[in-house]
């Protein structure tokens, strides 16, 4: 895992930018022994011609939910 | 006045791969002093009391009336500041100007400047403290090798409950839509700056980075300031550490002596805790096309990265 973000839905935490040095699971297997649920993987493009190494944002996203019963 | 004391090889090639030199404690305690003084932020201290809340009310209204001037954007740097003034003074170090010599040359122009404040929590009350969101400043930039470098200037002590500005080295050469990377809260390598009064950081543009929350009960303040090119940013240092070895190619893979952790080539070919595993080696493409620009050379390569790509014999006409 290289960069992360949790938002938590019960509202008994709020996250923000900069509020941890370690990652939740140092992968995302790690968080799918743990109960989360993978509801998203990012596609792989194809490089477009002249653009191969023009780098913007990470590549390899994923996204984990976990349901938690609230009263 | 003093010479300048220009940036090495090495410290632009560790700029040109983290995005980022460090001059720490480079301010003497004098002009430290005089800057907070000018902005009336001698007393940083925050108690919460209706006194103290009206008190830092007022601080952006003293920070208007200081001498810190209003400069339009586009304006050569050393005719913003008058000598006899802390910024004038600051920028005019031998260490603070032999880096922006370094980085963009000393015609270079002031783009805009700003004194950002970061308040504890006594002043925020029963409000939430929140940190600034990772971004890249401006927007889009997608200049292929010219760039501007934001001066960060910490007048005070920054302790890491201070919540100093927060960057991620090396994201410097990603084209991002400045908050876009909102997204990624934290990042594998992410650092959190703690230094001593009189540091000063120079980061390229398109460094991403967030300001912190100050759990303190005293004022962080932090001075930034852009500065924009008007000349190729072509060996502006001193280059008198280059050695004939950072022009070479070395053997790769196979190798039959330890690398010098300190050649361009291993500076340039150093990875970071985020880099992803594919793109961490384009990572260190766009860092020799980087290098490429700022020493002039169009033929460097670190590690055959670049030429291997480049490598496409033509037919001859016959």
């Amino acid at each position: 895992m290289k960069a992360w973000a949790v938002y938590d839905g019960t509202g008994k935490r709020r996250h923000m930018s900069g509020d941890s040095q370690e990652p939740p699971y140092a992968n995302g297997l790690a968080a799918l022994l743990d109960g989360w649920r993978l509801i998203q993987a990012s596609p792989l493009i194809n490089h477009s011609h002249g653009e191969e190494f023009r780098m913007g944002y990470l590549k390899y996203e994923f996204f984990f939910e976990k349901l938690e019963n609230c009263d | 006045m003093t010479e300048s004391i220009l940036l090495s090889t090495k410290q632009v090639a560790f700029f040109a791969a983290n995005g980022y030199v460090e001059l720490s404690a480079a301010v003497p305690t004098t002009i430290n002093e005089r800057f907070l003084d000018a902005i009336g932020a001698s007393d940083r201290r925050e108690d919460g009391s209706p006194e103290n809340l009206e008190k830092l009310s007022r601080l952006g209204g003293l920070i208007a009336k200081s001498d810190i001037p209003a400069v339009p954007a586009g304006t050569p740097l050393y005719d913003a500041f008058e000598e006899s003034t802390a910024l004038g003074d600051l920028i005019r170090l031998p260490s603070v100007r032999g880096a922006i010599q370094s980085l963009v040359g000393m015609k270079c122009l002031l783009d805009h400047h700003f004194v950002h404040v970061a308040n504890g929590p006594l002043a925020y009350g029963s409000r939430r403290q929140v940190s600034q969101h990772l971004h890249q400043d401006s927007t889009i930039d997608p200049r292929a090798s010219a760039f501007d470098i934001q001066m960060f200037y910490f007048p005070h002590d920054v302790t890491p409950d201070m919540g100093g500005t927060r960057f991620v080295p090396g994201t410097h050469l990603r084209v991002v839509s400045e908050s876009a990377v909102a997204r990624y809260q934290n990042m594998l390598g992410q650092r959190h700056i703690e230094c001593p009064a009189g540091t000063v950081f120079f980061m390229h543009h398109g460094m991403w980075h967030g300001g912190g929350v100050n759990s303190t009960n005293l004022t962080r303040f932090l001075y930034k300031l852009r500065l924009n090119p008007t000349e190729p940013q072509v060996r502006l240092w001193d280059t008198s550490d280059l050695s004939q070895d950072d022009s070479r190619q070395r053997p790769i893979f196979f190798v039959k002596e330890r690398y010098d952790p300190e050649s361009v080539a291993s500076i340039l070919t150093r990875p970071l805790p985020w880099f992803e595993n594919d793109t961490g080696r384009i990572e260190y493409i766009q860092r020799i096309r980087f290098w490429r620009h700022l020493i002039g050379d169009e033929s460097f390569d670190a590690d055959y990265w670049a030429t291997r790509l480049e490598c496409e014999p033509k037919q001859l006409d016959l």
